[in-house]
């Protein structure tokens, strides 16, 4: 049961919320997870979610707004279904990371933080993720791909318009 | 806290413990420079400007955050802290457009200061500039992004100081930007905005000109105006404000109003009022010339003579045909202490009437009753700065007296004092409250009974009883408590509520009234049955002997009994000075088709037409003299604008008593000569004019806009008098012409006689919002926008 009546969130969502506010010494603490929670499942940071957050963690709309909008990874506009995000930090760049996202912005048809118009992919250049060790690297929402190369990154992408790629949360 | 002793550039300091570096080197005269530090508010330590070397300490230190320790050894300025501050320079002048030639700010600029001391002129940046184009976020407030250096100060000023957290900081690094509260995504332009109490303390703090007003923007350059602090005219804290002036073809323009030197009583502290609330001044629809009322109604400009000679001699037929008793006068709550005394002199000693009122808004005069032989008991503003406890019963300071509620919030803030409040709304300062209590609507009086013991009471005082009972225990152990007292409280209510807290120890007490002189009118006696200084016309006083033969001791007719008298015909003349009693009280215009209209105004309100003569008046920015706030404090009026055609309420008075064939001499004790019964009104001439003291005392006065005091115009000789007869008004003048408040214990003489419990409760609160201001309100441009986008509850301030 949700201390919030008319929430926007799915039920379990609603319910991890409740419970978030509790874990920590203040409420607001629980900021940064909720957003990431809430953008996870709504697809980006829109209005409602921040007035939602705003009356859970007994916060002003400007707090919030404040805090998403310091960090990157939160986004206040919708991103495609997969979104695309390459690594073009050293170790990527060195074994070719921004060719790797040159092709994407060819086989796409968008830039940086673009959406192409069916919705189906956005694509970002990120900083490092991670995975210098198999790099150059990308991340399609949360999955990652690895040791890449224009024809790999080709069928990666036919996978996911396809269908057949995982939608990892 | 115990002392603690160290050493700035060779220089031993000493300070209390806790004390931060920035501060003891200030008081020491050593001067840090800070952008983000601002006294009062939170740390920062986000411009690095203040950095200093202490010894055995790695790297530099913010003197802004560090507390002072014991045998602590700085040292403020080096080469190497000259290159450091150099070099925090050049980085804020990364992004910064340089347009100091046109901005609001040059001249008054922080920035440009610190950047013609560490000489960051040259910049090794060649990368382009992020521009933004500036953003309109409220009627008063823009914002240009490139000026701004991030210091934090609005966004603390605006949520610490205010309680509004109505801005914040969005983004990172060098695209971080100060955001307003509405983002653009709600609002319907498209674009960001502010939803907010419109105070422009956010403009007062900007070190830099990021943040401008709508009023002064792009107008002038403060080098170009004249800046003189004089008092607000609007609300009854009487807050100090600088007004910039230009001169004009038809005298001058006030072009900027702000909080200059924070000399005054207010402290940091100015609401919108005052910054923005002159305009009225510089209205195109003021009056200008006198005019007089033809048989078809309307008005016709005439000349001074014409319309000074017909009043004079209209007046003198009517008091000698019908007597002084068909004569009503009504003052404005907006005269200096001067003109409220010499109207009501002018009135009780020339006209021969005590029909004299005022629109009063609180009711004094049983406050001084029930204060009388407590002097010590008046509360000061100053009190609430450092109070450990206030009760706040009625009203609400955040809307009706800014300051005060700025006062309550800091001391709570700063000093932890504990502030309950009892109110029938629930106000804004609840939030900064210990106790909060809910009084029943109409429970006022209740509640005053309640808290002075009547237990029976509690019914009707408030709907939750145990909370009422807490309430007063905790009221009953405070060992020493402040009672502000809104307007709600009058008549046995207040008295029953003054003898509660003078059962306690150590209490002091105020009663909050509305505009700038409410209390001065009513301490200055416009009132029909008191003489100056709550002295009751059937108690022993001197006015006999003062006044002339045309005194009379009888309580004349209060404002009812003045308007009723119209309706039955037994009102024969008018006289208002500034007071717009039409619209006030409702006055059907009809009854006073057979009344002689005489007003003095400055706009044509619902009053001023229905008039037989208009005398043009200038208003509170345009004389000099003193006023009274609510509290008691008294303070200098300064004259800072002109305008050709219009005249003072003062010399208006005095000419027309001229024009009525009255001594002059006798109203108004000017001159050199020592006249009867020791009035005194002179530059020095009687220590010998050779002194020179004379001179350089005249040059002193012209040079601060004053008169001298050689004129029947001139407020000082009024004051001389103010000074002989009020009770109360013991005050020192040096401290007066110095620009400071001082606190007066306005009357209350020990034998203040009982108020007959039969006088009528004529107190109407204004019930003024931020943005309005009784009639005058209405004729500030400004003020009239800034109404109609809060005629809804803002939303910016959060739910609790």
């Amino acid at each position: 049961m949700s201390t919030v009546t008319d929430s926007i969130f799915l039920p379990a969502t609603a319910a991890r919320f409740d419970n978030l506010v509790t874990l920590y010494p203040v409420k607001r603490s629980a900021l940064v997870p909720m957003l990431l929670y809430a953008q996870d499942e709504i697809g980006y940071v829109s209005d409602a979610v921040v007035a939602e957050i705003a009356q859970r963690l007994d916060l002003l709309e400007l707090d919030v707004r404040g805090v998403l909008s310091y960090y990157s990874m939160l986004r206040t506009e919708p991103a495609g279904k997969f979104n695309v995000q390459v690594c073009t930090n050293i170790s990527c760049m060195i074994v070719g990371g921004y060719d790797i996202l040159d092709h994407c912005k060819q086989r796409l048809g968008i830039g940086h933080k673009g959406v192409t118009p069916d919705g189906q992919f956005s694509l970002e250049e990120v900083e490092c993720i991670g995975a210098c060790c198999w790099a150059p690297a990308m991340q399609v929402n949360y999955d990652f791909h690895d040791n890449l190369t224009p024809a790999k990154v080709d069928a990666i992408l036919d996978d996911y318009a396809a269908g057949r790629g995982e939608d990892v949360k | 806290m115990p002392d603690v002793t160290l050493t700035v550039d060779g220089q031993k300091i000493t300070a209390p413990a806790g004390t931060l570096l920035i501060d003891a080197c200030k008081t020491a005269g050593i001067q840090i420079p800070a952008f983000c530090y601002y006294p009062g508010l939170s740390l920062q330590a986000a411009c690095r400007m203040c950095v200093v070397r202490i010894d055995k300490m790695p790297k530099l230190q913010t003197a802004c955050t560090t507390p002072i320790a014991e045998g602590m050894v700085v040292s403020s300025e080096s080469p190497e802290i000259a290159q450091a501050r150099k070099a925090t320079l050049q980085l804020l002048l990364g992004n910064h457009p340089l347009d100091c030639p046109v901005c609001d700010a040059g001249g008054q600029c922080e920035l440009q200061d610190m950047t013609f001391k560490y000489g960051a002129a040259h910049s090794f940046y060649q990368e382009p500039k992020n521009h933004r184009e500036e953003q309109q976020w409220s009627p008063t407030v823009y914002f240009d992004r490139p000026r701004c250096i991030l210091c934090y100060r609005c966004v603390r000023m605006c949520g610490e100081g205010m309680d509004v957290y109505a801005l914040g900081i969005q983004n990172r690094g060098s695209s971080a930007v100060i955001a307003p509260n509405i983002p653009a995504s709600q609002s319907e332009d498209g674009l960001q905005h502010l939803d907010c109490e419109e105070c422009g303390m956010c403009i007062d703090v900007c070190p830099v000109g990021a943040l401008t007003s709508d009023t002064y923007r792009y107008k002038t350059r403060p080098w170009e105006m004249n800046h003189v602090a004089t008092v607000c005219t609007h609300c009854g804290d009487g807050c100090k404000t600088s007004l910039g002036v230009r001169q004009t073809i038809d005298g001058s323009e006030i072009v900027r109003g702000d909080n200059r030197d924070k000399s005054g009583i207010n402290g940091d502290f100015l609401c919108n009022k005052g910054r923005y609330g002159f305009d009225f001044a510089n209205s195109p629809e003021r009056i200008t010339q006198p005019m007089l009322k033809q048989a078809d109604g309307s008005h016709k400009a005439v000349s001074w003579d014409e319309a000074l000679r017909f009043t004079g001699k209209k007046l003198r037929e009517i008091r000698e045909a019908r007597g002084g008793g068909s004569i009503g006068v009504v003052g404005g709550n907006r005269l200096t202490n001067e003109e409220a005394y010499l109207l009501q002199k002018f009135a009780r000693s020339v006209l021969g009437t005590n029909n004299i009122d005022h629109h009063r808004t609180a009711d004094y005069v049983t406050f001084a009753a029930a204060l009388s032989g407590h002097r010590d008991r008046f509360a000061s503003q100053h009190d609430n700065e450092k109070a450990p406890a206030v009760l706040l019963i009625g009203g609400d300071p955040t809307n009706e007296a800014p300051l005060t509620a700025w006062n309550l919030r800091s001391n709570v803030r700063l000093n932890g004092a504990r502030l309950y409040v009892a109110n029938h709304a629930q106000i804004k300062l609840r939030r900064q409250a210990k106790a909060f209590l809910e009084i029943a609507p109409f429970g006022y009086g209740a509640v005053a009974a309640y808290l002075a013991g009547d237990d029976a009471a509690a019914q009707s005082a408030a709907h939750d009883g145990e909370n009422l009972g807490r309430f007063r225990e905790a009221l009953r152990g405070e060992g020493s408590l402040l009672i502000l007292i809104g307007s709600e409280l009058r008549g046995n209510d207040l008295r029953r509520l003054v003898e509660f807290g003078l059962a306690l120890p150590n209490t002091n007490f105020a009663l909050l009234s509305d505009y700038v002189n409410a209390h001065g009118a009513a301490d200055m006696g416009l009132l029909p049955d008191m003489l100056p200084g709550y002295q009751p016309l059937g108690g022993t006083h001197d006015y006999s002997s003062e006044y002339g033969e045309r005194f009379s001791n009888t309580p004349g007719r209060d404002m009812v009994g003045i308007f009723d008298a119209a309706q039955t015909g037994d009102l024969a003349a008018l006289y208002l000075v500034n007071a717009n009693p039409v619209a006030r009280y409702s006055v059907d215009p009809a009854s006073l088709s057979n009344t002689f209209v005489v007003v003095h105004d400055m706009f044509l309100t619902e009053t001023v037409r229905l008039a037989d003569v208009i005398l043009p008046s200038a208003n509170l920015y345009e004389k000099s003299g003193s006023v009274t706030n609510s509290y008691g404090d008294l303070q200098l009026v300064k004259k800072a604008s002109d305008r050709a055609g219009v005249r003072t309420d003062l010399e208006l008075l005095v000419r027309v008593a001229d024009a009525m064939g009255a001594d002059v001499r006798k109203l108004v004790p000017f001159g050199k000569k020592p006249q009867a019964n020791g009035i005194r009104a002179d530059l020095g001439q009687t220590r010998g004019a050779q002194s020179g003291e004379a001179d350089r005392h005249a040059v002193w006065l012209t040079s601060n806009n004053l008169e001298i005091k050689l004129s029947p115009f001139d407020p000082f000789a009024v004051l001389d008098e103010i000074q002989r007869l009020v009770p109360g008004y013991d005050l020192l003048r040096l401290q007066l012409m110095s620009g400071n408040d001082q606190h007066l214990a306005p009357a209350a003489p020990a034998d203040l006689v009982r108020i007959e419990p039969t006088r009528r409760d004529l107190v109407l609160p204004a019930e003024d919002t931020l943005f309005t201001s009784g009639t005058l309100g209405r004729y500030s441009p400004k003020l009239v926008e800034l109404a109609d986008k809060y005629t809804h509850e803002p939303v910016g301030i959060p739910a609790d």
